[in-house]
């Protein structure tokens, strides 16, 4: 089964603080324990909102928003696409991730494949 | 939290760190079988605290801690017991005390690796080694594997104590090859995870076709390897084959859960995620360099499928290269077979049939259901729908796989209704 797994920005991320040395080294090593783990599938950060952008709808009429945006806490940081047996597994993947990295929030969801949707 | 979810949660901490707190256990202390004792009293401590005072925050961490102290407390007893010994017997005034400095946290990939090798270790039966790996490297209990190669949990179990056995009768320890031993060992570790992929994506016998678990289990262990030895092109050849073989899994049974050959598969099924992953490993091969290895010439074939976005694309011509020099570094007649496929698409089916052939004097392949098939396929090519049906016969009598027979039968049956058109012009 698959599993997305999205972390989100801290203040920091966002402000394009550059982790410390320290954080360096942990998200490196939360790197190699996940391959380690032959787990990860894929995965990616993304950067901080100032270089990106929202597009909301309402109506059908069409708003783009230039970021930055104001709430850290509610925008993604990053996803990784895990191949586990269960949600507890993808659970303590999570887990690990959030304490080595420092961000507040990961959430978990199943990736839906062909056959849900039949 | 409640006790279905303290359960799952353990569940899940164990299949990830159990391997983990079990290699490094057995670097402390030499043995499977007293790492495998400390691991077990590991799990049992950390059940009965964690359902007092809940799972830790950090789980992984409080499982080596808490491992390293029982491996401590283990090794103070055991020299504590030996010392007594010698004082008794008075054959000798020193004192024996282990570092226990040593039992510092070393570089966990390392760790792995050593178990892996050990679970892996050439002088254990195939069946021996895949139990071992399933049960040490992937965390696996034994019912999950026995289910998986669908044989009574016993059987498994008795497996996994007759290869402990035997790598304790031979003083196997824990420990890194040096660098003359090490190519061979690792060969004896692809070895084993090949067969369990193989085991799962062209299941031999039972009612379906495929048994996907035991490929996510190869794929897993193909992925750890490969993270453990990145500069070795034949492990990632492994990954790279298999992550391109399993990207055709949902695409190769048919609504009734009959076989979907290569050729017929509706590609759109296929699972680009993994494609992209497996064309990327090659990538990786590419950039290392040196001459490629069997499995990664075999995942440069199942490349050439993979790019093809329908059949016709299909550059034959290229798999029917890669299959001359699979053959001349790694000849088998099965290779030869899979090479007379090749030729046959790239150059004719008479050419095919010129390789293909000479192969029913091989013995090796007298009771290989899939050199009939081909010829038979090869044979309704060249319009010779005759023998094309007596092979297509053949071939449904070899296999115990009972999908597999059906699809011969059909493609017999069809050959049959041609051959008496033919007959009757």
């Amino acid at each position: 089964m698959r599993y997305m797994v999205m972390h989100y920005q801290t203040q920091d991320m966002e402000d394009g603080i550059v982790p410390s040395p320290e954080t360096q080294a942990a998200i490196e090593e939360y790197m190699r324990e996940a391959a380690m783990s032959g787990v990860l599938l894929s995965g990616e950060g993304v950067g901080p909102s100032s270089a990106g952008a929202r597009v909301e709808v309402t109506d059908g009429k069409v708003r783009v928003i230039d970021g930055p945006f104001a709430e850290a806490k509610e925008l993604i940081g990053g996803f990784a696409i895990l191949e586990v047996d269960s949600l507890a597994e993808a659970v303590e993947h999570a887990r690990k991730f959030a304490l080595l990295v420092g961000t507040e929030r990961v959430d978990v969801r199943r990736v839906v494949e062909a056959e849900d949707l039949k | 939290m409640n006790a279905a979810n303290l359960d799952a949660t353990v569940a899940a901490v164990w299949r990830l760190e159990s391997p983990r707190v079990l290699a490094r256990l057995a670097r402390f202390v030499g043995d499977l079988d007293t790492a495998e004792e400390l691991a077990q009293d590991t799990f049992v401590a950390a059940i009965e605290k964690w359902r007092q005072d809940g799972v830790p925050d950090n789980p992984a961490a409080w499982l080596h801690t808490t491992a390293r102290y029982l491996a401590v407390d283990r090794i103070r007893r055991r020299d504590t017991h030996r010392n007594k010994v010698r004082l008794a017997a008075a054959t000798s005034p020193q004192v024996v005390e282990h570092d226990l400095t040593e039992l510092v946290d070393g570089d966990l990939a390392d760790d792995l690796l050593g178990l892996i090798f050990m679970a892996a270790h050439p002088i254990l039966s195939p069946d021996a080694r895949s139990a071992l790996t399933l049960k040490l490297v992937c965390g696996l209990d034994t019912e999950d594997i026995a289910r998986a190669f669908l044989v009574p949990g016993p059987t498994i179990a008795q497996r996994v104590v007759r290869a402990k056995r035997t790598l304790s009768a031979a003083n196997i320890r824990f420990e890194l090859p040096g660098p003359a031993e090490r190519p061979g060992r690792l060969a004896a570790v692809r070895e084993v995870i090949y067969l369990v992929f193989n085991e799962g994506y062209s299941a031999t016998s039972g009612d379906s076709w495929m048994r996907t678990d035991l490929c996510a289990e190869a794929l897993r262990l193909g992925r750890m390897l490969a993270s453990l030895t990145p500069h070795d092109t034949e492990s990632l050849g492994l990954l790279g084959l298999m992550e391109l073989q399993a990207s055709r899994l949902k695409a190769r049974t048919g609504p009734d859960g009959e076989a979907v050959l290569l050729m017929d598969q509706d590609r759109n099924r296929w699972d680009h995620l993994l494609v992209r992953r497996g064309l990327a490993t090659l990538e990786r091969i590419d950039q290392l360099g040196g001459t490629a290895g069997p499995y990664a010439l075999q995942a440069a074939i199942a490349a050439c499928h993979a790019r093809a976005s329908t059949p016709e694309d299909t550059d034959w011509v290229r798999i029917a290269a890669l299959y001359d020099g699979l053959a001349q570094i790694s000849p088998s007649p099965v290779v030869e077979l899979n090479r007379g496929v090749a030729v046959a698409q790239a150059f004719g089916p008479q050419a095919g049939l010129d390789i293909v052939l000479p192969l029913f004097d091989v013995a090796e392949l007298r009771h290989y259901h899939l050199l009939p098939a081909v010829a038979g396929d090869l044979f309704c090519r060249t319009g010779e729908h005759g023998r094309a049906r007596k092979h297509f016969l053949q071939a449904a009598s070899l296999t115990s796989n009972t999908r597999e027979r059906t699809t011969m039968q059909r493609r017999a049956a069809e050959c049959a209704a041609q051959h008496a058109d033919e007959s009757s012009e």
